[in-house]
């Protein structure tokens, strides 16, 4: 029970770091990605691949990871800049399923739909489960401790500030002198950078990947963390990663206390389960259950809302 | 077999599954065109429809033709009803929040579907036919069937478009939907008939596209990539567009097979999808719906 409690405690700290990698691009930048699940894959195999094939340590396997996924963001977002948002929607689901059917396809590489097992982790031999598991506790929660600091400082500094800005108006940032493009391109190679970290850990902790843990459900569970937590919120990232994990694993309890229904009955009724709540988180509260402080930039000699209120 | 016969046989297979990719392509496009948010949720409708027409085919013994007529009615209906009920609300929202909902939509749809049928791969009850030949190449009755059903229902949702006034106020609501309220053209009734119309394609085009293999709950999220390939290729929004995206993105898809493995087929139509919005980001015909 305490393996299973550190276990789900360390997904839920992948979670929580998938959704500050989304919030990066979602929530303070205002790009939907709705194939995010392929930079985790990307991430994944990247290290999975130089840490099996080429014997290279799990740190230089786990920042490999990270640059070719935000290698791949960049060069998604790059095509993707000068189009409405809906097209990148598109663009980025269909990122998602090349990347599932090439590593399902390139056996050569990746052993296809098979999979990649035996890829390290940390001590793992010399370690028992249970010690492993407390270690990785620790690496994956001062990884999420760090994206955490790092994604706070720049939501504050003035790199969020024009994200938020060509969230709100592409066109008054532009006309600000913003070179949008380029802010666009490194956001989303940033928060790619954070979804292939995920990735990375994940296959590390695991030490088995496959295709079929890529699927397109993976990128809903993230969105919902996100929107759950608050969008352009990274403390709501945080907390909104942790909830969808209980949430899954509640159901997950629950579900087989229905009577009468097969395994597969019940794996839909959790995933249908799962796709209505988001749908009905994104009805009600459309910005996320704690949505995004509101900046107030205090303007000397400047009329505030509290005095036009009063007048 | 030559490399030229292997040629015209990928062309003719091209053409056939660019016909059949075609219905649901429209389906996307004219809602697109309407209520102008990219539906994710086509890819369920197509799995419903495949369903529903399965049920008609091997649990009431309905032929064929009869079927793919329960896929369109049972997906359309659905469609106004999901429309109405899920995603409509979230359209104030915006374009994103909208097509973001309709892949969850898609999920919780997919599941239902999942729930009743499971995952197993289902065939529809079809006479065992041969092959029709010409020298190497080779043509399946049923395939020309499916072309026959493909283009009947092109063929009869452009003449609505065209000739009738009901079609005339979707294309005016399409074109501009300020100066088609003002018109007192009722934009709902319009966005309905477009759900049903759209989704109903969707479902007749997700049961063509299960006619030739067969189908399981995946089966509309597996072609999802291709149909909004074709739709993207042909201009977002234009259904005569649609139509000659999904001859493009079929015909690619076949001829790819000369230096790809079938897996890639999807891959394609992303990459298409990619050029195409690099080189031309408005789509081969551009908006306009018409």
């Amino acid at each position: 029970m305490e393996n299973y409690l550190i276990a789900m405690a360390v997904t839920g700290c992948l979670y929580a770091l998938m959704a500050l990698g989304l919030n990066l691009t979602w929530g303070l930048a205002g790009m939907v990605n709705l194939g995010l699940v392929g930079f985790v894959a990307v991430g994944a195999y990247a290290s999975a691949l130089l840490t099996v094939k080429l014997s290279l340590p799990i740190v230089v396997g786990v920042a490999a990871g990270a640059v070719a996924a935000a290698l791949t963001g960049g060069i998604v977002a790059l095509i993707t800049a000068r189009l409405r948002g809906d097209y990148l929607a598109i663009v980025t689901l269909g990122f998602a399923e090349t990347i599932r059917i090439t590593a399902s396809n390139e056996i050569w590489l990746t052993n296809g739909t098979d999979g990649l097992s035996g890829i390290p982790g940390p001590y793992r031999g010399t370690l028992g489960p249970e010690l492993y598991n407390l270690l990785f506790l620790g690496i994956a929660a001062a990884v999420l401790a760090i994206a955490f600091v790092f994604a706070e400082r720049l939501a504050q500094a003035p790199f969020g500030r024009v994200l938020r800005a060509i969230r709100d108006d592409e066109q008054v940032a532009a006309v600000a002198g913003k070179p949008v493009t380029a802010f666009k391109v490194k956001a989303f190679a940033l928060g790619a950078a954070a979804l292939g970290v995920a990735g990375a850990l994940y296959g590390h902790y695991t030490s088995y990947i496959a295709p079929d843990i890529f699927v397109p459900l993976l990128t809903l569970y993230v969105t919902l963390a996100l929107l759950a937590g608050g969008r352009g919120n990274s403390r709501g990232a945080v907390i909104g990663g942790f909830l969808v994990v209980f949430l899954l694993e509640s159901a997950r309890f629950v579900i087989p206390l229905v009577p009468g229904l097969t395994a597969v009955q019940g794996a839909a009724l959790r995933e249908f389960l799962i796709a209505a709540l988001l749908i009905v988180i994104l009805r009600l509260r459309p910005n996320g259950l704690v949505p995004e402080p509101r900046l107030h930039v205090e303007i000397p000699g400047a009329t505030t809302d509290s005095d036009l209120q009063l007048s | 077999m030559g490399l030229a016969e292997r040629v015209i046989q990928l062309l003719l297979n091209g053409l056939m599954s660019g016909a059949l990719l075609a219905v649901p392509a429209i389906g996307l496009t004219l809602i697109y065109a309407v209520l102008r948010f990219p539906n994710f949720a086509v890819a369920a409708h197509a799995t419903v429809g495949a369903f529903a027409g399965y049920v008609a085919n091997t649990r009431l013994g309905l032929p064929i033709l009869p079927s793919v007529l329960c896929a369109f009615a049972v997906a359309g209906l659905l469609g106004v009803a999901s429309d109405e009920i899920v995603l409509k609300p979230f359209r104030p929202a915006g374009p994103i929040t909208t097509a973001i909902a309709s892949v969850a939509l898609t999920v919780a749809l997919e599941n239902v579907v999942r729930f009743g049928f499971g995952n197993e791969l289902r065939g529809y009850d079809l006479p065992i036919a041969r092959d029709w030949r010409l020298g190497a190449i080779r043509i399946g009755p049923q395939q020309v069937e499916n072309l026959a059903i493909a283009i009947i229902a092109v063929a009869a949702l452009f003449a609505f478009l065209g000739s009738t006034r009901t079609g005339k106020a979707m294309r005016a609501v399409a074109d501009n939907p300020t100066l088609a309220n003002i018109k007192g053209i009722n934009a709902d009734a319009i966005g309905r008939l477009a759900s049903f119309a759209g989704m109903g394609l969707s479902g007749l085009g997700g049961m063509l596209i299960g006619l030739d293999t067969t189908i399981d709950p995946l089966t509309g999220f597996r072609t999802v990539l291709s149909v909004f390939a074709a739709a993207v290729v042909g201009g977002l929004g234009s259904v005569p567009g649609a139509v000659i995206g999904a001859l493009t993105v079929g015909i690619g898809e076949e001829l790819s097979l000369l230096f790809l493995s079938p897996e890639y087929r999807s891959v394609v139509g992303f990459l298409v999808i990619l050029l195409v919005l690099t080189m031309r980001p408005r789509g081969i015909l551009g908006q306009r719906a018409y």
